[in-house]
């Protein structure tokens, strides 16, 4: 399944790019104490606001920080602990979202209208009354996250977990005297996984926004440590005289953004099941075969 | 073998406060005996397709009880490998992500009865069906209506079940279609000794194939006749249902 989708995506170059983009990212965060050159948070006041050079490559800011450093090291709350309350709050959606749609009916009702309640909310005020409770921080921001988006993840899935039960290969499994978990893991996990993926990957974006945007505000992570948002919120000061120092985390953020809105787009079309040929392979040779006669007469 | 016992099914009608339910089936009774092909016939929304569904197991009746050879069929255990299903639509009724050799393993998986001459079955199956072995790695969108429904009886049959329901199995396809899938039924109910229940709106497919008919309108029973006698049906709607189809051959002939 995996090898299949790579296979469908590697025919696609944007779809590539932005993949390649976005595992670079990922390793460069995981990685970020053997990447950055320097200590993010070592403080260097004769090279305050120093443009780029050799030692400092995007330059320092208004502390004589490493730019290059606290934007590799900002990597981690902006998309990697992104990533996992995305995952958890995916997880969590499914479960629900697979019970609803599959069973219908009571269980469906009852799980739908506690989803109600939750999408209710506003999801800006929730995170920013969540905050105001727990105090401000990076763990507080994404556990309201996941309280959040849980159940929009929910409806989302159990609406096409729902269409596709209704599937006549559902019923001769379920005729067949097939389990239902057995169903839901063979039938409609495979099928509602490019949905899955593409909402996933959809809000993703969205929540690295606010994230940047909550850390902007001065609500997400605490001050030393690096996180995009923040260093945006700190280049606010010299917008005008030292418009460069907005220039690194916006791009940065404009780019993971877009790299994951293009792998989402990209996904949708390589999950398609029709892509899929018994003769696969056959036909690539005889494109290959096409080719090298062509080149050859 | 198997019998309907006085089954009843609503469903809800609309609004989640709405008390009012519509009365799909009601008090439903009959039997159908060992290798014998039962047809169910009606006009669309009778009601037989979801006595289908309810045979099959895939809903509860409301009221009522269906046995398979003395057995509940909500109990899957009873219906694994003893009843199987072929349905109408045959664009939905594979798997996209499953190949046609994986989807008729599919039910022989699930009763856990793997054995090493699985790949000889399929392609036995697949030859009992009418195809050859190099459908085998194809994926259902490659397959034409005719194939595809062809599968769903391979399918159907890797079980060897002692009843298969067939919902509008072969409406969907085209007549020269039909009469093939129609002689191949036929045959392999010789085969396996297999009892039938065939639902359709078609008097003249129930008449090719069925042993007995019942003649179901509004969710009751009308009339149930040996097929050598459905020319002198007693009830006034079934008596209209034949001399509907009398006109339509006679305009056809002319």
């Amino acid at each position: 399944m995996l090898m299949r989708l790579l296979r469908n995506l590697s025919k696609d170059k944007l779809a590539m790019t932005s993949l390649a983009v976005i595992v670079i990212i990922v390793a460069a965060g995981i990685f970020a104490p053997w990447c950055a050159p320097h200590d993010p948070e070592e403080v260097n006041m004769k090279l305050r606001y120093a443009s780029s050079s050799w030692g400092y490559w995007l330059g320092n800011d208004h502390l004589g920080r490493c730019v290059l450093s606290r934007l590799i090291y900002g990597i981690r709350p902006s998309v990697l602990w992104v990533l996992v309350a995305l995952m958890m709050s995916v997880l969590l959606g499914a479960i629900v979202g697979f019970i609803a749609g599959y069973f219908k009916g009571k269980t469906d009702a009852w799980i739908m209208r506690v989803c109600d309640v939750m999408l209710s909310f506003p999801g800006y005020v929730m995170t920013l009354a969540v905050v105001g409770i727990l105090g401000a921080g990076l763990e507080h921001i994404l556990i309201a996250f996941v309280v959040m988006k849980w159940a929009w993840f929910a409806r989302v899935i159990r609406t096409s977990v729902m269409q596709f039960s209704e599937m006549e290969y559902v019923k001769f499994a379920k005729a067949s005297g097939i389990g239902s978990f057995r169903i839901i893991t063979k039938h409609i996990v495979p099928v509602t996984f490019a949905d899955v993926a593409v909402i996933a990957s959809g809000s993703m974006c969205s929540m690295m926004l606010q994230i940047s945007g909550l850390s902007f505000l001065g609500l997400g992570i605490q001050a030393p440590h690096a996180e995009w948002g923040m260093m945006l919120n700190e280049a606010r000061e010299v917008m005008f005289s030292r418009p460069e120092l907005m220039l690194a985390p916006g791009l940065a953020i404009v780019i993971v953004v877009s790299a994951f809105n293009f792998l989402s787009d990209a996904l949708q079309i390589a999950l398609n099941p029709k892509l899929m040929t018994s003769k696969g392979k056959l036909r690539k040779k005889e494109v290959g075969k096409t080719v090298y006669e062509y080149s050859r007469g | 073998m198997l019998k309907v016992d006085g089954i009843e099914k609503s469903y809800k009608q609309d609004g989640l406060f709405s008390k009012q339910r519509q009365q799909v089936l009601k008090k439903v009774a009959f039997e159908c005996k060992q290798g014998e092909c039962l047809g169910i016939i009606g006009e669309s929304g009778s009601g037989k397709s979801t006595l289908g569904r309810l045979i099959l197991g895939i809903e509860k009746p409301d009221r009522g009880r269906i046995l398979f050879e003395g057995k509940n069929v909500n109990d899957r255990r009873v219906r694994m490998g003893s009843i199987s299903a072929v349905f109408q639509n045959y664009t939905s009724s594979i798997n996209p992500f499953l190949t046609v050799e994986e989807a008729i393993m599919e039910p022989l998986k699930a009763q856990e009865k793997v054995k090493a001459d699985m790949q000889s079955k399929v392609d036995t199956l697949l030859h009992q069906v009418g195809l050859d072995s190099s459908y085998r790695l194809k994926y259902p969108h490659e397959l034409s209506g005719g194939e595809a429904q062809r599968v769903c009886i391979a399918r159907a049959l890797s079980t060897e079940p002692r009843c298969i329901v067939f919902d509008e199995a072969i409406s969907s396809l085209d007549v020269s279609v039909q009469i093939q899938v129609l002689r191949l039924l036929k045959e392999l109910k010789q085969l396996y000794q297999m009892s039938y229940v065939f639902i359709t709106h078609d008097i003249q497919v129930a008449a090719y194939i069925c042993d007995r008919v019942i003649i179901f309108r509004d969710g009751q029973i009308e009339e149930m006749v040996p097929i050598e006698q459905l020319k002198d049906v007693q009830s006034v709607y079934a008596r209209r249902l034949l001399t509907y189809l009398i006109t339509f051959q006679v305009e056809d002939q002319g």
